[in-house]
């Protein structure tokens, strides 16, 4: 995907020798968390690996497919589901679709006697060539609309959500945003869905403070969305949240159904929907490299550090966690090109010079991820009901994320603190946004930055916090950091949380094809299992 | 008798700022459809200032209208859950004095709804806009158990940490999930008999006072309330029950 590259020269002045620094010792952090990452794998791991081989559907309770095998198969998990679902294609002669169907009726695919390896390998790189022409299919469909609407790009991107619980209506409002000038559509989850252990099956039209992600609503937003950009002339892309107990079954879902953008942050769920941290930091790992393989950009969650933390006393807690979710996703096989880093402006509105700061930290992102397109998030907290205040407030916000080149700019609603948006919200921020981009297109090529000012001042500031965050972080582990709450000011022990359950250690004959395929294609390590195998 | 009418540059002129989208096709016949429609909500005159199109099917319109339905303020019955709050320090001297014990204090956001925004406001150490939150206040034990809390769990540590006072924060409120969570709250504590043990608060952006009386609550706090406003319930509402026992 095309992003932003600044050009010019820095403007702040930072080190680079810090940053290089902060770079390694990220690195050094997740590192130790990886070792843990490979040998393990997880329930809805092993879920995403049959949607993507196929596995589709629900039963009449609604229970989905993918779980309904992995359930039956409880106690095989660390020796991988995925040969067991292709097993019965092969025994049964019956295709994908009609397997599906047998299992939501109450076939048990984990009786059947299993044929030798290589028959089940075979099948499998089968299956895998038409998920890589899939995913091929759906790369090049996204890159030729960028192509040919690439003269009506803008920068930021203007991202809006839909949040109405029905499907059709979110419809509606979406394509009245992309009408309204809107590039990016998130259609905001359900509240409780991300602690669901499954994903729900089929289009819904019932959800609080916002719609279930299915694989069905996917498909109808997408099409929506493919319409109404042939209208405007711009891609419109559309945002799903990657995050909660099924992680990667949700970057399967959107790989398939073509979604470009996946918010996936690696510490999210940790700390803010209490999700184990090894459950998390082992899906994170498997649901970016399909992100990456579908080239979905992502988007990390450090503007929630905020909501909780100050924003001027932890503003280095960002950096450090962008630093560290930088590094996990280049594990994961990710350029910098589809890594959104987050970051917001929280700062509350009636300090002195807190515009300066927020200047200043959102042009320090931008210099230390000069080619990431990162996601600026607007003012939430010191909202109020007071909505010609939050909509001076968001004006200001339009400026410093055009300012700073931000890539991604998801609009303040001036209604933020009352109701999820009305149409109508959504429109005033829109040309709230178009107004101030447009009027200010160049001034960041037209300003230099006083050496020693508050703002310059400020931002090395943070990076030196963060370098000094990170020390520690690699000096007692990420684990335990968490634990000491030096995130967002929130603790998790490492065994408590939901979820630690369906983790599970991979045995020595371990076979994944769909974690064999991303690694290869990805090329992110030599893909030992092969030598393993017998 | 006190008759009143929105304010605009004259006395009782009644001039009010509106806006609100229409789900018709921009155009002339919608700012007419618009017009009118505020006539029928009973505005003496109606200007439709401004409309933009959202999209084909939606418009959206800004418009000033005057009224000449007034109201009589002296009419109007208001109890809010406290006349005037008490500082921190003030509220530390009361426990001291009065209570003479450290009063403890539980909270969480309920049942689906995941924002601690406001439930951290009033009880986290920092609380909101240099207001400190309960757990600053020597006085107070404050436990704040965060978002997406069962009623259960919540009614369970509060027994357990023999809490005096139970606060909840409902952000969501849409399809009135609120409502429903809170009347399941109340439902549980009067099965278990424990709705006299302890003093029982809700706040949220769409909570008042009025609300959560009817609900059952012994108050209600709306946008704008700072741990002070809460903390100077808690202490004169547990300070009455002392002296009433």
């Amino acid at each position: 995907m095309k992003t932003q590259r600044i050009k010019k020269t820095p403007l702040l002045g930072l080190d680079m020798k810090k940053i290089e620094k902060a770079r390694e010792l990220s690195n050094s952090i997740t590192e130790k968390v990886q070792e843990y990452i490979d040998t393990h794998t997880t329930v809805t791991i092993e879920r995403a690996s049959l949607r993507l081989l196929g596995a589709d559907g629900a039963n009449s309770d609604g229970v989905p497919v993918p779980n309904l095998i992995v359930d039956k198969l409880k106690d095989k998990v660390g020796e991988g589901i995925s040969k067991y679902y292709i097993n019965a294609l092969i025994k049964t002669g019956k295709t994908i679709d009609e397997l599906n169907k047998d299992i939501a009726d109450g076939f048990d695919i984990s009786t059947l006697p299993m044929l030798e390896f290589e028959k089940i390998k075979e099948k499998a790189d089968e299956i895998i060539k038409k998920l890589d022409e899939k995913l091929e299919k759906n790369i090049s469909y996204r890159n030729q609309k960028l192509r040919e609407y690439s003269q009506n790009e803008k920068r930021p991107l203007i991202y809006v959500i839909v949040a109405t619980g029905n499907i059709y209506e979110d419809v509606k409002q979406a394509r009245a945003s992309a009408l309204e000038g809107a590039d990016i559509i998130a259609v905001i989850r359900t509240t409780a869905q991300s602690l669901l252990d499954y994903v729900p099956y089929g289009a819904t039209t019932e959800g609080f403070g916002g719609t279930y992600a299915t694989q069905e609503n996917f498909r109808i937003m997408r099409k929506a969305l493919d319409e109404v950009s042939e209208k405007v002339k711009r891609y419109i892309r559309l945002v799903n949240y990657c995050s909660g107990l099924c992680m990667p079954e949700i970057a399967a879902m959107g790989a398939l159904e073509r979604l470009d953008m996946m918010l996936n942050d690696s510490m999210y769920g940790i700390l803010f929907r209490d999700i184990n941290m090894y459950r998390t930091f082992t899906d994170q790992f498997f649901s970016r490299m399909i992100n990456c393989r579908a080239q979905i950009i992502i988007n990390t969650g450090e503007d929630n550090y905020l909501t909780t933390s100050d924003a001027i006393e932890k503003a280095h807690t960002v950096l450090t966690s962008q630093f560290i979710n930088e590094s996990f996703a280049h594990r994961a096989g990710m350029p910098d090109e589809l890594i959104g880093l987050g970051h917001a402006f929280e700062m509350n509105p009636d300090i002195k010079n807190g515009f300066l700061l927020e200047f200043a930290q959102a042009l320090m992102a931008r210099e230390i991820f000069p080619k990431h397109p990162l996601k600026y998030m607007p003012p939430t907290k010191f909202m109020t009901g007071n909505i010609f205040k939050g909509y001076a407030m968001n004006t200001m916000f339009n400026f410093t994320a055009k300012a700073t080149g931000q890539t991604i700019q998801l609009l303040g609603m001036l209604t933020e603190a009352i109701h999820t948006p009305y149409i109508q919200d959504r429109f005033l921020a829109i040309e709230n946004a178009l107004y101030v981009h447009n009027n200010m297109a160049d001034f960041l090529n037209d300003i230099e930055i006083k050496k020693d000012g508050i703002m310059a001042k400020r931002a090395r500031q943070v990076l030196d916090e963060a370098v000094e965050l990170l020390e520690e972080v690699n000096r007692i582990g990420l684990f335990e950091a968490i634990e000491r709450g030096m995130f967002a000011d929130i603790k998790r022990p490492k065994d408590g949380g939901k979820g630690l359950d369906g983790v599970f250690e991979k045995k020595n004959d371990y076979y994944n094809p769909v974690e064999d395929y991303l690694k290869k294609k990805l090329n992110i390590i030599k893909v030992k299992s092969e030598k393993v195998r017998k | 008798m006190k008759l009143v009418r929105p304010y605009g540059d004259t006395l009782n002129d009644g001039a009010m700022q509106l806006s609100f989208t229409l789900p018709i096709p921009y155009g002339r016949k919608a700012k007419e459809c618009a017009k009118l429609y505020l006539e029928k909500l009973g505005f003496k005159t109606a200007d439709i200032v401004h409309m933009a199109e959202l999209s084909e099917e939606f418009t959206f319109f800004i418009a000033y209208a005057k009224t000449d339905v007034s109201i009589d303020y002296d009419s109007v019955e208001y109890t809010p859950a406290i006349d005037k709050a008490m500082t921190m320090d003030e509220v530390n001297q009361f426990i001291k004095e009065k209570i003479k014990r450290k009063v403890v204090v539980i909270g969480a956001t309920t049942g689906f709804d995941a924002h601690t925004v406001g439930i951290d406001a009033i009880m986290n150490m920092k609380g909101y806009n240099h207001h400190f939150g309960l757990e600053r206040y020597p006085m107070i034990e404050a436990l704040n158990m965060g978002a997406q809390v069962p009623n259960e769990k919540l009614i369970e540590m509060a027994k357990k940490i023999n809490a005096d006072a139970i606060l909840i924060s409902q952000v969501v409120t849409q399809k009135d999930a609120h409502i429903k969570n809170l009347t399941n709250f109340i439902e549980l504590i009067e099965a278990e008999n424990l709705r006299k043990r302890f003093i029982l608060i809700v706040g949220g952006p769409r909570i008042n006072n009025k609300l959560a009386v009817e609900l059952g609550f012994d108050a209600g706090f709306g946008p704008g309330t700072y741990a002070e406003d809460v903390a100077t319930f808690i202490v004169k509402k547990l300070y009455e029950k002392m002296i009433n026992k």
